[in-house]
């Protein structure tokens, strides 16, 4: 075994760069190539700030992905643990001494770029339940003691993105904690039972919300109630989106992104661009190589021999789809509006940091797909 | 090996596990792709229009106002290219400056400046704020060359109402200028049309024909940002200029009329005896239109305003006159219809006669002797026009005078502005005044003093039923779609039947009950002008071509009381508004009558002297321009 160990160990760099998935990789290239030319458009055809910002990123986090891709599956194993306290540590700093925007407490100052703790949560969440799933023998996995430890794995940062607050984030955190607990075998019935207690419990859990929370909730079921003010951006994707068309109005076309009828068009809305410049067959086209993204992370899932490998790429998959489900269901008018980035496409450090990482551990996994974690 | 088994069947369980999460992934990307499919391909057409609706904005432009010409394709209210000056905020590097430059150029008063800060408060930084409506091409070139220092500025050319002949048919045509609320509310077609800067007709035939002449607006379609700001500009739909209206006025005889009583108070008009076409309508002092364009300022306003010969009136249609003499030859008519005298018939004049005890002068003191019609009318002999009214009562004269168009509105409702004037009758004094008929009263209504009221209009179109032989004609200024060309109407006039372009029918419009009288009447006004001791006679003219008939009038404006009478003062010595208004009717040529006319000099003395003198000049140019205006048979067809 030791041997083994030491086999694996002695990967040379040659053959950790021969064993990276490669349709993966071009599948990533593609998206950002596509996210900067998407980001042009916003710029209203020009190379302008964001257009800047965001190839820098690109070419800062996709070296780091394939430096992540390069340390052993095992490193990542062994400092989950760390690395989620780490995250959570930058989650109380952030609620103490974190930069205030829009209402919001979300980010620190890290001089070259903002960092959004709560987006490199959602990457160390997964990280640290699957390593939990991974050491935890099956029989105990529905233990007392064991959901008490999961579900306090996931509420703890949960409380810290809530109160930020930032309720979408925290939603999409808690479905990426929930997918490893399901994946590791916890019983279907707790689902079930949480899932009753959650619908009896929401009139409570809405009394909780902020009004502008509840605000959103309204529009989504009624947009045309107040079409200026909170139904305005509904609308305006709902508009931008069903005018592309099948073939979309061409690069740069699109009338609503250009003239500025689209709120919040680099971020979270940057789907509705895309769609209106390249209609139906775009934006089904960026859905496929989406899947093809997920497919690939589900297949390198798939070969690992480690179950924390194995946890952490299905759980990873299962994350970067329910981002895209939950941008995509809010511009298109079938979710209330919670501010979720679409992965990669969207502008924002974080979130592509997170996302970089991601990729380069589901990389590292894929050259290292025969190493046993014991 | 335990720990491997569980390893094993962990990754059983995870990878289970996994396949039922898959499964749902791609329920739920289906479900994406119905709802891409659903916005995209469905409603396609829906989202497509609403996309069109947020960036499509359309911005009218004021229509461009139809022109009005004269009877002979002269333009007479036209338009005309300004240029104008705007300022776009948002492109001013420093407002102050700009404005201060602007103060000093083009001479603006601090009101402008302050009204171009409160504008400039108001609209949005990208909609231009207008400085000057009408910059001189000198300011305009001024501007131009420091256009590299005025940043933000923009010169216009655009396009504004224009009266090429200014104060000649302001009467006529009244002017245009910004519509207020309550007239943008009253007109629906200026309230669908009006964009700010936009004009209307404020008087006159601008205001009467306000939605035939108006035109469409031109539209420009922008493309605009979610702010409202024009990015593109997508399409320019043109446009329709408004109606041409022909009018029946001849402009080189309008002009004559306006210089003929140039810084007097008074009117002249001119008609077709036939047509009914006014050839002239001219009201003295006149004032100039194109001051009303960009707002008049307060000095030039008050000086028309407080003119004392009063320009702002329309005395042609708006100005009440007692008719004086002219009023004579419907009197001798009314007597000889109703056979209450005859041409033998004479009276002797002793220069005054007395009624119940009241003295009623004649204008000769010495008297005329004894006159017949012919004599009477030649000189105007008040005595003997006492008498026949005295025989012939003034119910009898009244329905004769109406009869004639006295005491009607002339244009029906073509101007606002229009009197109906009066003539008296017992019924009338009994319903208004409460009071029984005095019979001295006919007397006086018998010269033409008394409660008549006639415009100088009505006056003329008097003289024109009596100079084509006793028959109807209907007015008109504007030259209809079915008009009746000058020898039409003189046939269907002298074969006593009458074609009436309204109702398309052959209509007997006689005035008389035997033409023979109306013969009669001519003649006695042809001696007044063409017979030694005629009131006029000292304005004929002998060439039969432009020789005319005529009678004289003057009206008096107040009491002559018995002292004035003795001192028998010079003109000069009266205080202008005790003078009496001089009056003179007329027609000609005398063989194959064409034109009537009426002339009224306020407070000019005599009509002989003030007058009558004006007729000659005139008449000349207006036989002299038959020919042409005969030719002038290629009638446009303008609906109106």
């Amino acid at each position: 075994m030791f041997q083994h160990d030491r086999l694996s160990n002695e990967i040379t760099l040659f053959q950790k760069i021969k064993n990276l998935d490669y349709i993966l990789l071009i599948s990533v290239i593609l998206l950002s190539v596509l996210s900067v030319f998407v980001m042009y458009s916003t710029d209203g055809g020009e190379i302008l700030f964001h257009t800047k910002n965001h190839f820098v990123k690109l070419a800062v986090f996709f070296p780091l992905m394939i430096f992540v891709a390069l340390f052993n599956i095992k490193f990542w194993h062994n400092f989950s643990y760390i690395i989620y306290f780490i995250v959570i540590l930058l989650l109380i700093y952030v609620s103490f001494f974190g930069i205030k925007s829009s209402g919001s407490q979300r980010w620190m100052d890290l001089y070259l770029f903002v960092l959004q703790p709560s987006e490199l949560m959602k990457i160390a969440i997964i990280m640290c339940l699957a390593k939990y799933f991974h050491r935890i023998k099956i029989e105990n996995v529905n233990s007392f003691t064991s959901i008490i430890i999961v579900l306090s794995i996931i509420i703890i940062p949960i409380i810290f993105v809530i109160s930020q607050p930032d309720l979408g984030t925290s939603i999409l955190i808690a479905l990426s904690g929930l997918i490893i607990l399901w994946l590791g075998g916890m019983r279907i019935k707790y689902f079930i039972y949480s899932f009753i207690t959650f619908l009896i419990s929401l009139p409570f859990i809405i009394s909780f919300l902020k009004p502008y929370q509840k605000l959103r909730i309204l529009t989504f079921l009624d947009p045309d109630r107040d079409p200026l003010g909170a139904g305005y951006q509904i609308i305006q994707s709902k508009i931008a989106i069903g005018s592309g068309g099948l073939n979309g109005k061409g690069f740069l076309k699109g009338t609503q992104s250009y003239l500025d009828f689209l709120p919040e068009k680099h971020t979270d809305f940057i789907f509705t661009l895309f769609s209106e410049e390249f209609g139906f067959i775009g934006s089904v086209g960026l859905l496929i190589l989406y899947s093809i993204i997920i497919f690939r992370i589900l297949r390198i899932g798939a070969i690992s021999r480690s179950n924390f490998a194995r946890l952490f790429c299905f759980g990873y998959a299962f994350a970067i789809f329910i981002y895209i489900v939950v941008n995509l269901s809010m511009v298109l008018g079938l979710l209330p509006i919670v501010g979720s980035p679409l992965p990669i496409m969207s502008y924002g450090g974080s979130s592509m940091l997170a996302t970089m990482i991601g990729f380069g551990i589901v990389l590292s996994a894929k050259i290292n797909h025969k190493q046993m974690i014991a | 090996m335990i720990k491997s088994n569980s390893g094993i069947r962990k990754t059983d369980v995870i990878n289970r596990r996994m396949f039922i999460i898959g499964a749902a992934k791609v329920i739920v990307f289906v479900g994406i792709v119905a709802r891409l499919f659903s916005l995209q391909i469905n409603e396609n057409k829906k989202y497509l229009t609403l996309s069109d609706k947020n960036r499509i904005r359309e911005w009218k432009l004021p229509p461009t106002r139809g022109n009005i010409v004269d009877y002979f394709g002269n333009v007479i209210a036209g338009n005309l290219k300004v240029y104008q000056l705007h300022i776009i905020p948002e492109q001013v590097e420093n407002f102050n400056y700009l404005l201060v430059r602007l103060k000093n150029l083009l001479n603006l008063s601090d009101k402008r400046i302050a009204r171009i800060n409160k504008l400039k408060a108001e609209l949005k930084p990208w909609d231009s704020i207008i400085v000057s409506e009408n910059l001189s091409w000198s300011q305009f070139v001024k501007i131009n060359n420091y256009l590299y220092d005025l940043v933000g500025i923009k010169p216009v050319m655009t396009i504004s109402r224009n009266y090429p002949f200014n104060d000649v048919y302001t009467h006529v045509l009244g002017y245009v200028s910004q519509p207020n609320e309550q007239e943008i509310l009253e007109n629906e077609i200026i309230q669908e049309r009006f964009v700010p800067g936009m004009k209307i007709g404020k008087l006159g035939l601008e205001k009467r024909l306000e939605n035939h002449l108006i035109g469409t607006n031109a539209i420009q379609r922008y493309e605009v940002n979610a702010y409202g700001k024009r990015i593109n500009q997508l399409e320019h739909q043109k446009g329709e200029q408004g109606s041409k209206i022909r009018l029946t006025v001849d402009t080189e005889i309008q002009k004559a009329c306006g210089k003929l009583l140039n810084e007097k108070a008074g009117s002249i008009s001119v008609m077709d005896i036939y047509t009914g076409d006014i050839i002239a309508m001219y009201s003295s002092p006149s004032y100039n239109p194109n001051l009303f364009l960009f707002g008049i300022s307060q000095d030039e306003w008050q000086l028309i305003r407080n003119n004392p010969l009063k320009p702002l009136i329309n005395k042609t249609l708006s100005g009440l006159y007692s008719p004086g003499s002219t009023i004579k030859p419907i009197v001798a008519l009314s007597a000889l219809e109703n056979k209450v005298i005859d041409t033998k018939f004479k009276v002797k004049c002793t220069g005054k006669i007395e009624l119940y005890g009241q003295t009623f002068h004649c204008w000769k003191e010495k008297g005329h002797g004894w006159v017949s019609l012919k004599n009477a009318m030649k000189q105007s002999c008040d005595t003997y026009f006492y008498e026949v009214a005295r025989l012939l009562g003034v119910d009898r004269l009244n329905i004769t005078a109406e009869k004639f168009g006295l005491g009607k509105k002339v244009l029906g409702d073509y101007f606002d502005n229009e009197k109906k004037g009066l003539f008296p009758n017992t019924k009338w004094k009994k319903n208004n005044l409460g009071k029984g008929w005095v019979l001295g009263e006919t007397l006086i209504t018998g010269i033409g003093q008394g409660y008549t009221q006639t415009t100088p209009l009505q006056l003329c179109m008097m003289t024109a039923q009596i100079a084509n032989g006793g028959f109807a004609v209907k007015p008109k200024i504007i030259v209809d779609s079915n008009p009746i060309s000058y020898e039409d109407a003189k046939q269907s006039m002298e074969s006593g039947l009458l074609f009436d372009t309204e109702s398309e029918e052959l209509l007997d419009k006689k005035l008389f009950k035997n033409q023979r009288n109306i013969k009669i009447v001519q003649e006695a006004m042809f001696a007044s002008t063409n017979e030694r001791f005629g009131t006029s006679y000292k304005s004929r003219i002998d060439d039969p071509k432009y020789q005319f008939a005529g009678k004289t009038g003057t009206a008096q404006v107040k009491r002559i009381s018995k002292r004035e009478r003795e001192l028998d003062l010079e003109l000069e010595q009266i205080p202008y508004k005790d003078r009496d208004h001089a009056l003179y009717v007329a027609y000609g040529p005398y063989v194959n009558p064409r034109y009537a006319l009426s002339i009224i000099v306020e407070h000019g003395g005599s009509g002989s002297k003030a007058a009558a003198p004006i007729a000659k000049k005139l008449f000349k140019l207006i036989i002299d321009r038959h020919d042409l205006r005969n030719k002038q048979s290629n009638f446009e067809r303008i609906t109106v």
